[in-house]
């Protein structure tokens, strides 16, 4: 179902100009500084492709979608663009393009032969009046073309800010349609901004919060296709699915894949009491690793896969614990106003992206993995299920209306708490849950 | 649940005598079934061993005169008083129809997560449980499961409607017949 990408990527070093001008604007290569302070966007420009006209200009504009849509870069408006170079190699007039204020720019050229495409480009520090990093060439399929594009606009990203990308990467996610009291849910995954939506399951039974393997290749999700709930695993590439768990006395939900794939933790409830338990991704045998007599749930490993952080009500009220991998006594980390739950550990591994319940208003919020410095990213009627983007540096949820009419909406914010937006979907949707940049 | 419905024998006849041709040679008594009523449309609630036809012995007299639903406090998974009240009712009736077995499913509010609520439910229709055995049904004729929020009964984001998602419902069937 979903294609093997033959995404190739040759580099070619820069051409001499490097060091045709001297660096006017900065000591060091133009950089976007991620901080929590206010900062203005980075101006870019990105004078149409060259090369095959109308394939080029989609994947243009996707590369200017996913920079502008991080909130980090805005792009210098088209009609104040200067001519663009009359071909890929021509040298830039970066005089005319500091008359209208850009900082970086963007050229590229794409070429297509038949069902394949090729994307050259390259990216300028304007003020420097030098290209920053190499000229990067990919060669896809051209139905990947949004792939290519990614890709493009990843390079940009991570030259531009430091950081790692996450562009080229894909959401799981459960489509929800019907009314609010007798939902229809579905699981679908997409690339991140939305595109390419692929079903994976069908509508005939209720399917609940879908969690990537860190490799991207399986999802593990709740299912009640027996009438009961249980997990179920199934590969992506061939969306064949079996569950691991059958016993009908004891209902298991909230699965998560260990970093490695060979575990998955997930919630199992036996005589109405909720623990923790692990599960072994190939045998189905599991053990227990939190037990008490609360309800303890919503278990999310740390990028090493020694620790897990869930959720328990063992103080009265959710609040979140973690505890290693070979159990032992948890360890409280929340301790604010409010209920604190569905915990997701940040791949980075520095923060902890949590939803808190304070009076009647739900919240997004991050704090790192001791507790500490706890940052309000998100306010409203129903925020809930955080799950991170690759890099660290965003988080997606749900945020539900209120009323009979409510529906479930995925938004994206970053971690500054700033950016705050929708993603572009004509359906109601739920519990996402990010996987891997590609390869 | 499941409601069969039997109307087979009644289209069966219906199907013959529609048909132009003969009918072919009937091999067998035409079947009579005990359950349809005048207008055809009872429900087949499986075979009432050692029980009576009487009106009670069905899943609809169970839902509207027994009760089928307790409900409970925000966050809260102890029996309130008018739902022990109900719960003694719900033994009563399991203890005199043998023949049903329950399964009695949890529900939370829209608010709290998905996983906080799947939990509360199943403590929810755990207490539900534990109840109707203390009352005398048997263990292996009561199972439980939760929806968390997922089966809210009623669709408003208010107090009023939250109230009433806050619930165990006991679901009856006759044993075997596939619950």
């Amino acid at each position: 179902m979903l294609r093997t990408l033959t995404l190739t990527l040759s580099m070619t070093l820069a051409a001499a100009t490097a060091t045709a001008l001297p660096a006017l604007a900065q000591d060091g290569p133009l950089k976007i500084e991620l901080t929590d302070g206010v900062s203005e966007p980075m101006a870019i420009t990105l004078p149409a492709f060259h090369g095959d006209a109308e394939v080029a200009g989609r994947i243009r504009d996707v590369v200017a979608a996913d920079l502008t849509g991080t909130g980090l870069f805005r792009e210098i408006p088209r009609d104040a663009q200067v001519a663009r170079p009359g071909s890929f190699g021509e040298a830039i007039a970066y005089e005319d393009w500091r008359a209208v204020d850009a900082q970086a720019l963007v050229s590229a050229e794409v070429t297509q032969s038949g069902d394949a495409i090729s994307v050259k480009f390259r990216l300028f520090d304007v003020y420097a009046g030098q290209a920053q990093g190499d000229r990067m060439q990919f060669d896809a399929r051209a139905s990947d073309w949004r792939r290519a594009a990614h890709k493009i606009a990843d390079q940009i990203y991570a030259r531009l800010t430091g950081e790692q990308p996450y562009f080229d990467s894909r959401v799981a996610f459960v489509q929800e349609t019907g009314p609010k009291d007798a939902r229809i849910k579905r699981i679908g995954v997409m690339d991140y901004d939305g595109q390419n939506i692929l079903w994976m399951t069908d509508s005939s039974s209720l399917v609940l919060a879908p969690q990537f393997s860190r490799d991207g290749r399986r999802l593990v999700y709740t299912s009640f296709d027996s009438g009961f709930p249980q997990i179920r695993v199934m590969e992506v590439a061939t969306v064949a699915s079996r569950a691991l768990t059958q016993d009908t006395n004891s209902m298991a939900f909230s699965p998560r894949f260990s970093p490695d794939g060979r575990s998955i933790v997930f919630s199992r409830e036996q005589g109405g009491n909720t623990d923790i338990w692990l599960m072994d991704a190939a045998s189905g045998a599991q053990r227990p690793l939190v037990q008490s007599p609360a309800i303890d749930t919503a278990p999310s490993f740390s990028p090493d896969g020694q620790r897990i952080v869930f959720e328990s009500d063992r103080s009265g009220n959710p609040q979140l614990y973690i505890v290693g991998v070979n159990g032992g006594e948890p360890t409280r980390i929340s301790f604010g106003d409010g209920r604190y739950g569905s915990p997701a550990w940040s791949p980075k591994g520095d923060l902890i992206a949590f939803t808190k319940q304070v009076g009647d208003r739900f919240h997004i919020a991050t704090m790192r993995t001791d507790g500490s410095a706890e940052k309000t990213l998100t306010e409203s009627f129903l925020d809930e299920s955080p799950t991170w983007a690759p890099n660290g540096r965003v988080v997606m949820f749900t945020r539900v209306t209120p009323g009979g009419n409510g529906q479930p909406r995925l938004h994206s914010v970053d971690i500054t708490g700033r950016n705050m937006r929708p993603l572009s979907l004509d359906f109601a949707a739920s519990d996402p849950s990010w996987g891997p940049l590609m390869p | 649940m499941i409601a069969w419905k039997k109307p087979a024998a009644a289209a069966l006849l219906l199907a013959l005598a529609a048909c132009a041709q003969p009918a072919p040679p009937v091999t067998q008594p035409a079947v009579i079934d005990p359950y349809a009523s005048a207008g055809g449309g009872a429900l087949y609630q499986g075979d009432l061993a050692g029980g009576t036809l009487g009106t009670e012995a069905t899943a609809q007299y169970f839902n509207d005169t027994v009760g089928n639903t307790v409900l409970f406090a925000a966050n809260q998974t102890t029996l309130t008083a008018e739902a022990r009240g109900i719960l003694a009712r719900q033994a009563q009736w399991l203890n005199t129809h043998a023949n049903f077995n329950a399964v009695v499913q949890g529900h939370a509010e829209e608010t709290g997560t998905r996983e906080y609520n799947l939990a509360l439910g199943a403590r929810r229709a755990s207490a539900v449980q534990e109840y109707l055995i203390a009352q005398g049904v048997g263990s292996d004729r009561v199972r439980t499961l939760s929806f968390g929020k997922e089966r809210p009964r009623e669709v408003c984001s208010d107090e009023a409607c939250y109230a009433k998602n806050r619930r165990a419902v006991t679901v009856v069937s006759p044993a075997g017949a596939g619950s």
